[in-house]
C-alpha cells in the first residue's frame, strides 16, 4: 500500500485529464451530492457532509476537510453505463423504400473518482445482466469498455445504508483499477492507495507516492472499520427466498400499497435496476421513424401490459414484485441477490418506504407462524 | 402509409385561454410538415377560411361553461370521426372550475359591470362529461410535441406515446434531486401524470400537477407525507384544486381537506 498527500490529489485528477478522461466525481448540485463533471479536486465537496433518512437527505458543513466524508447521492454509475435514454435505430425514408441507420453508440471516456463498494458491486451485477448473456448490450458494453475506475472507501455510512448485512462494503475489494481510503487525523490529510488492475498499476507510476507506514495502514484500516460499524439500517439475508416466498399472499402488501404513491423513484434511484420500454415515433409525414430505450419501472401500469391489460392492476401486486425480485428472485435469476445496500431507495422514496423494514416484518411473521406451529398455538397474527 | 387525402382537421374552442391551440401554431420546425399532412378546414386562430364539415379530426380546446357550450359540443361530435380534447381545461374543467366550490353568481355580480348579460351554467364541466371522447391530451398548456405525436400517430395508425406514469419518472430520467427529499419542498409530482419533462423540480420547485392525475395515484399518502412536512390542510386542499381540480381523484382529495381545513386547527394549532 502506498501514500498519497492530500496536497498531491489533484495529480491524479490532472493525469486523469491528460491521459484523456472526462473525471467524474461527486459534487453538489441542487442540495445534494450527485456524480458530475470536475476540473480539479476544488470542485469536490470538501467539508460536507450528508444526513440520510427515509424520504429525507440533507447536507452539513462540518470541521473536517475531508473530501469523502458521506455517502453515495441520488445518481449512480447507472445514468453514465446505462443511459435514461438511448436511440437503437433510425428509419428513413417512406412505405417500400427505406433505409435503416444505426446510431453511432456515444461512449465517452470517462474516470469516476470516489466509486463506493456498493456501487461498485451494483456494476458487477449490471454486467452480469447487460454484458453477461449471449447478447451483450452494446450501449453498455461500449460505455463500460471506456471507463477507469479510482474507489473509495466509506469513512461513514450512512443512516439508511446496509451494504455490511448484503456482504458488498464497506470496504472496496473488487472492480476497481485504483482504491483509495482517506485519513484525516493530527493534521494529516492523506490518502492510502492501491492499484486493482493493470491500468491502475500504471497509473500508481504517474504518481508522487510513498510507501504506507504500518500505523498509516493500520489507521486506513481503522476507517472502514468505523463506517463497517455505524451502518444505520441492517438485513437479514438468511433464508431470505423462502421469507418472500412463501409470504406471495400476505397482507402486508396491502398495507404498503396504502403508502406507496407508486412513483417509480425507488427503481430509477436504484442503481441495479435495468428495466426499460422500447418507444417508437415517426414523424408527422412518415418520412422518418426513431426506435428509442427508455427506463422503466415495475411500477408503472404499462411495465405489465400484455393484450387485454396489465398483469399488476393493483400497486399491492407491484411493491411485491419488486422487493421479491430484488432480494429472492434475483438470486435464482442471476445467483447473486438484486440489492447491494446501498439505501437509495429508502432515501429517495418520497415517503420513505424502507425495504429493510418491510422484509424483517415478513420475517417476524414467518418466525412467529413457525413458532406457533412448533408450540401448536391456535389463530394466526395477521402479521 | 400513404392515406388518399389529407385528412380534414378542424379545431374548436370552448371556455379557455387559448394557449393549447396556440401550440399548434407554436410547433415552429413541425408546422410545415403538419400543414402538409392535414387540411386546416377549421381554425379561427390561425385561418379565416372556413371548410364545412365533417370533420376527421377535431381539436377540442376549453371546457363547457354556458348552456350554448353544451349545444355545440354535441354538434361538433356529430361532424367529427374523431375527437380530440387538448389541455386541462378541455380534459378536467381547467382553472375556471373552481368556480364549482363557489357560488357563481356572486363571482358574475362582483367581475362584470353588467351581471344581467351574463349567462352562464352554475357549473363547469369537461368535455368528456357530454359527447365521446377518443384521446385526451394533457397539460396547462399541453406540451406541443404531445400534439403533434398524437397527430402523427394517428396518422401512422400506431399508438401515441403519451405517458400515463408520474412525473418522478421523468425527474429521474434527467437526474433531477427530488426536491421533496432534498430540500422538503411539497411536489405533486408522485401523483401528476408525466408529459411536461419534469420542468419545476428542475428548477428547483415543486411540481403543480399541470397534467393532473397519473395512473392510479395515491393522493392520501402524498398528503400525509406534506403534513408530515408542515403543510397545512387549506393549502393542501389549494394544492388539488388549481388547473385539474375537478378530476376524479384530485377533487375528492381536494375536498377531503378542504373539509379538515373548515373544520378547524392549523397545525400550529394543533402542536399546542
Ligand atoms: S452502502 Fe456501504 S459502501 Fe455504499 S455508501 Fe453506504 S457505507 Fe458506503
Ligand atoms: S434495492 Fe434499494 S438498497 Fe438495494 S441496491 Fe437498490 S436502491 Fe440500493
Ligand atoms: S416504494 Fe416509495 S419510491 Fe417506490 S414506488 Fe412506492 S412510494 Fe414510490
Ligand atoms: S421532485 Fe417531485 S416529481 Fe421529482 S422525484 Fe421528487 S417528488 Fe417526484
Amino acid at each position: 500500500m502506498q501514500v498519497l498527500m492530500r496536497e498531491d490529489f489533484d495529480t491524479l485528477i490532472e493525469k486523469l485529464q491528460g491521459a484523456d478522461y472526462e473525471v467524474i466525481a461527486p459534487r453538489i448540485r441542487e442540495g445534494a451530492i450527485v456524480l458530475d463533471t470536475v476540473d480539479s479536486a476544488g470542485d469536490l465537496p470538501a467539508g460536507w457532509t450528508d444526513e440520510q433518512e427515509g424520504g429525507r437527505y440533507t447536507l452539513h458543513r462540518t470541521d473536517s476537510p475531508s473530501l469523502f466524508h458521506y455517502t453515495v447521492g441520488p445518481t449512480s454509475l447507472k445514468s453514465f453505463l446505462y443511459p435514461s435514454r438511448s436511440l437503437l435505430c433510425r428509419v428513413h425514408g417512406g412505405h417500400n423504400d427505406f433505409d435503416v441507420e444505426e446510431p453511432e453508440i456515444e461512449a465517452p471516456q470517462r474516470a469516476f473518482v470516489g466509486v463506493r463498494a456498493c456501487e461498485l458491486h451494483a456494476m458487477a451485477i449490471q454486467d452480469h445482466v447487460f454484458a453477461g448473456g449471449r447478447h451483450p448490450d452494446p450501449v453498455y458494453t461500449a460505455r463500460r469498455n471506456n471507463i477507469f475506475l479510482v474507489a473509495v472507501n466509506c469513512s461513514k455510512a450512512g443512516n439508511t445504508c446496509f451494504c455490511a448485512s448484503m456482504g458488498t462494503g464497506p470496504e472496496a475489494t473488487a472492480h476497481y483499477d485504483l482504491v483509495l481510503t482517506e485519513v484525516v487525523e493530527d493534521g494529516t490529510h492523506y490518502f492510502l492507495i492501491d492499484a486493482g488492475t493493470k491500468a491502475g498499476r500504471s497509473m500508481l507510476d504517474e504518481l508522487p507516492l510513498r510507501p504506507a507506514r504500518a500505523a498509516e495502514e493500520e489507521a486506513g484500516a481503522a476507517v472502514v472499520r468505523n463506517a463497517a460499524g455505524s451502518m444505520g439500517r441492517s438485513l437479514d439475508t438468511e433464508g431470505i427466498e423462502d421469507v418472500f416466498f412463501e409470504n406471495l399472499e400476505n397482507p402486508l402488501w396491502q398495507e404498503v400499497a396504502e403508502r406507496c404513491l407508486t412513483c417509480s423513484n425507488c427503481t430509477m434511484a436504484c442503481p441495479t435496476c435495468f428495466c426499460s420500454t422500447v418507444e417508437d415515433v415517426s414523424t408527422i409525414d412518415n418520412d422518418m421513424a426513431e426506435r428509442w430505450r427508455v427506463w422503466d419501472s415495475c411500477f408503472t401500469t404499462n411495465f405489465s401490459y400484455v393484450f387485454g391489460g396489465a398483469i399488476r392492476k393493483a400497486s399491492s401486486s407491484r411493491y411485491r414484485h419488486w422487493i421479491t425480485h430484488k432480494l429472492a428472485a434475483w438470486q435464482e435469476q442471476f445467483g447473486t441477490p438484486g440489492c447491494v445496500g446501498c439505501g437509495r431507495c429508502i432515501t429517495w422514496c418520497p415517503v420513505g418506504i424502507d425495504i429493510t423494514e418491510e422484509a424483517a416484518v415478513l420475517r417476524r411473521q414467518k418466525e412467529t407462524r413457525q413458532g406457533e406451529a412448533r408450540y401448536g398455538a391456535g389463530t394466526r397474527t395477521a402479521y | 402509409m400513404h392515406t388518399p387525402r389529407k385528412p380534414k382537421l378542424a379545431v374548436w374552442k370552448f371556455a379557455s385561454c387559448d394557449g393549447c391551440q396556440l401550440s399548434l401554431l407554436d410547433c415552429e420546425d413541425e408546422l410545415l410538415a403538419v400543414a402538409n399532412s392535414v387540411s386546416i378546414a377549421y381554425f379561427p386562430e390561425a385561418t379565416r377560411a372556413e371548410v364545412d364539415g365533417p370533420y376527421d379530426i377535431s381539436l377540442v380546446e376549453g371546457s363547457i361553461s354556458t348552456g350554448e357550450d353544451a349545444e355545440r359540443i354535441q354538434m361538433i361530435r356529430d361532424e367529427s370521426n374523431l375527437l380530440i380534447t387538448i389541455g386541462a381545461c378541455a380534459t378536467s374543467g381547467g382553472i375556471q372550475g373552481l368556480r364549482n366550490f363557489a357560488n357563481v353568481d356572486h363571482y358574475i355580480n362582483t367581475v362584470y359591470a353588467h351581471p344581467e348579460y351574463i349567462h352562464t351554467l352554475r357549473n363547469v364541466s369537461p368535455i368528456s362529461q357530454h359527447v365521446f371522447v377518443d384521446y385526451e391530451v394533457r397539460g396547462c398548456p399541453i406540451n406541443k410535441y404531445h400534439l403533434v405525436e398524437v397527430l402523427s400517430a394517428h396518422l401512422a395508425g400506431r399508438r401515441p406515446n403519451i405517458p400515463s406514469y408520474s412525473v418522478c419518472v421523468e425527474c429521474k430520467r434527467r437526474g433531477t434531486p427530488c426536491v421533496m427529499v432534498a430540500h422538503g419542498t411539497p411536489c405533486m409530482g408522485p401523483v401528476t401524470q408525466a408529459g411536461c419533462g419534469a420542468i419545476c423540480p428542475a428548477y428547483n420547485r415543486g411540481c403543480y400537477g399541470c397534467y393532473g392525475p397519473s395512473e392510479e395515484c395515491n393522493t392520501q399518502a402524498l398528503s400525509a407525507w406534506w403534513t408530515k412536512l408542515g403543510v397545512e390542510d387549506a393549502d393542501i386542499a389549494r394544492s388539488y384544486r388549481s388547473y385539474n381540480a375537478l378530476s376524479g381523484v384530485f377533487r375528492r382529495e381536494g375536498s377531503r381537506y378542504a373539509k379538515k381545513a373548515a373544520a378547524g386547527a392549523t397545525n400550529e394549532e394543533r402542536r399546542q
